[in-house]
């Protein structure tokens, strides 16, 4: 059974804030569900299928399904990460085929600025039973971006990469963000500003780094027949995949990503091809992790990533492949440090015509939305959806 | 030149299935578990083997010697360290720390030794430095 054709994304919202001291993380899915309900047309009491990750407070569904006042007959808090809700749009097109619901709201939230969470500069511990692989890495320091830049580094010795191509990930990101009056970073920066910002962890520099943002967002996924009912223009489901790359007992390569595989079955599925895309939402966490996912998506070849991405190729209305033309994780917004829900959101808008004028391309009728949760150094989930402007 | 010697290193969560790769360590010895039935050897240590799934697993010493696979200086923290990945003579890559040297000049490929360092009320960490 496949899903292509069977599910349609009929309404999104994305908080506007970036900082939230004010709101409780129950309360911003609660908020960020009502926008995407009104969003769609729809109301809470059309849901009937729920969709969370490990960023949801409590024991997830049944947390938040009880404080958002929601009666649903399927849940799924399948966590991978920052990749969690582009998985969960896959999952809940397979729900609704499958006629295990017809309405299914997605939310993500988080407050780690608020919570002056140490995100990428810190090792963290679970806490509570380790994981199988906590005593053979945590005590050894890894922390978000370090991981990161191993497969930078990598890379760079691998085929040539070099810090001014990646950074010109950053340029194009900072170039769309301008025009995103709720993005945390505004500013357009060039490549000098990036190479010459701090470095973190050889050999990301700061500007290599996305934001750390409060915030949240939702999806509603629902039935064919529900959203030829609804005023939105209808977005399609393509194509979804789905897969958690390990360090395979020791055998870990860190020149490519899972993308390497969701990508060619979302494409295989949704049957079109890599060329066939007018735009592009990738995850951004890190500058090194657009470009590996770049090629492993298939948008160029295993390496050449760096010289895609250079010159401004990723900038809408100049470069070949617009992306992220929200400002995306690097500029806008990372909410909860899980990029992946907000990667859905742009894909739609740029689908709908909505992004904003100096950065929507034009008749864009097919777009993709990857992304990657966990750490690309460590252990990954990805996560891959093909979505088409019926 | 930056080390270990100001860092404090958490002790490793020890559990019955690593307890016999920790004592090693206690006694200076890198232990690989290897596979009787498929013949590999992987990293992080299990009792049953992550490529063919036998339980046929044994502990195996290892020679000390590897490579740099990769590595990245951690600047930002209070006692920059280099966090790697070193692939091991008998196979499996590991996460380890690069300690004991010039963090500017290591190098992917760069051949590289096993030392140990003291942790925290916990078996000491297997790392490496540069060979």
């Amino acid at each position: 059974m496949s899903i292509k054709g069977k599910a349609y994304i009929a309404g999104i919202y994305e908080h506007p804030t970036r900082l939230a001291k004010d709101l409780s993380l129950a309360q911003i899915h609660a908020e960020v569900a009502k926008g995407a309900l009104e969003d769609a047309g729809l109301t809470k009491d059309d849901v009937d299928g729920y969709f969370c990750a490990g960023d949801a407070p409590g024991l997830g569904p049944m947390s938040m399904v009880e404080y958002m006042g929601l009666k649903v007959r399927h849940v799924d808090s399948t966590d991978t990460g920052g990749s969690s809700y582009v998985l969960h749009v896959g999952h809940a097109a397979e729900a609704i085929a499958a006629g295990k619901c017809k309405v299914a709201l997605i939310t993500l939230a988080g407050r780690p600025r608020a919570e002056g969470m140490a995100t990428g500069t810190v090792p963290r511990s679970r806490g509570g039973t380790p994981t199988p692989d906590e005593p053979f890495e945590f005590p050894y320091g890894p922390t978000v971006v370090n991981m990161y830049a191993m497969c930078a580094m990598r890379h760079m010795h691998e085929f040539g990469t070099t810090s001014e191509q990646l950074a010109w990930i950053k340029v194009a990101a900072s170039h769309h963000a301008q025009y995103n009056p709720h993005a945390l970073l505004k500013d357009v920066v060039t490549v000098e500003d990036v190479v010459n910002s701090p470095m973190i962890s050889d050999p990301l520099h700061r500007l290599d780094c996305c934001v750390i943002t409060d915030g949240g967002g939702a999806i509603v996924v629902v039935a064919p027949e529900i959203a030829a009912k609804l005023k939105q223009p209808k977005i399609k489901l393509l194509g979804a995949s789905e897969f958690i790359k390990t360090q395979m007992g020791g055998k870990v390569d860190l020149t490519y990503s899972g993308a390497r595989f969701t990508g060619a079955a979302a494409f295989a599925e949704a049957g079109v091809k890599p060329a066939d895309i007018k735009y592009a939402s990738i995850y951004d966490s890190f500058t090194i992790t657009v470009l590996m996912q770049l090629e492993d998506l298939g948008f160029c070849e295993k390496g050449q990533g760096g010289r895609f991405v250079a010159d401004g190729n990723l900038i809408s209305g100049t470069g070949k492949l617009p992306f992220n033309t929200d400002g995306g994780g690097l500029c806008s917004n990372h909410p909860a440090n899980r990029g992946g829900l907000t990667k859905v959101l742009e894909a739609v808008r740029q689908l709908r015509g909505e992004a904003h004028p100096k950065v929507q391309v034009k008749n864009c009728d097919l777009a993709i939305a990857h992304g990657t949760g966990g750490s690309l150094g460590l252990r990954h989930g990805s996560a891959t959806v093909i979505l088409e402007r019926e | 030149m930056a080390d270990t010697k100001e860092r404090k290193l958490p002790a490793p969560a020890i559990s019955p299935e690593t307890q016999a790769y920790w004592d090693a360590a206690g006694k200076g010895k890198l232990l690989v578990k290897k596979c009787t039935a498929c013949g590999e050897a992987h990293h992080y240590p299990r009792p049953i083997c992550p490529f063919c799934f036998s339980d046929k697993t044994e502990w195996t010493e290892a020679s000390g010697k590897g490579t740099i696979y990769s590595f990245s200086v951690m600047r930002r923290a209070p006692v920059p360290y280099a966090m790697a990945y070193v692939t091991l003579a008998e196979g499996p890559r590991m996460v380890t720390n690069i300690v004991d040297c010039d963090f500017d000049k290591l190098k992917c490929d760069q051949p590289v030794k096993l030392v140990f360092k003291p942790t925290d009320g916990g078996p000491p960490l297997p790392m490496f430095t540069p060979a």
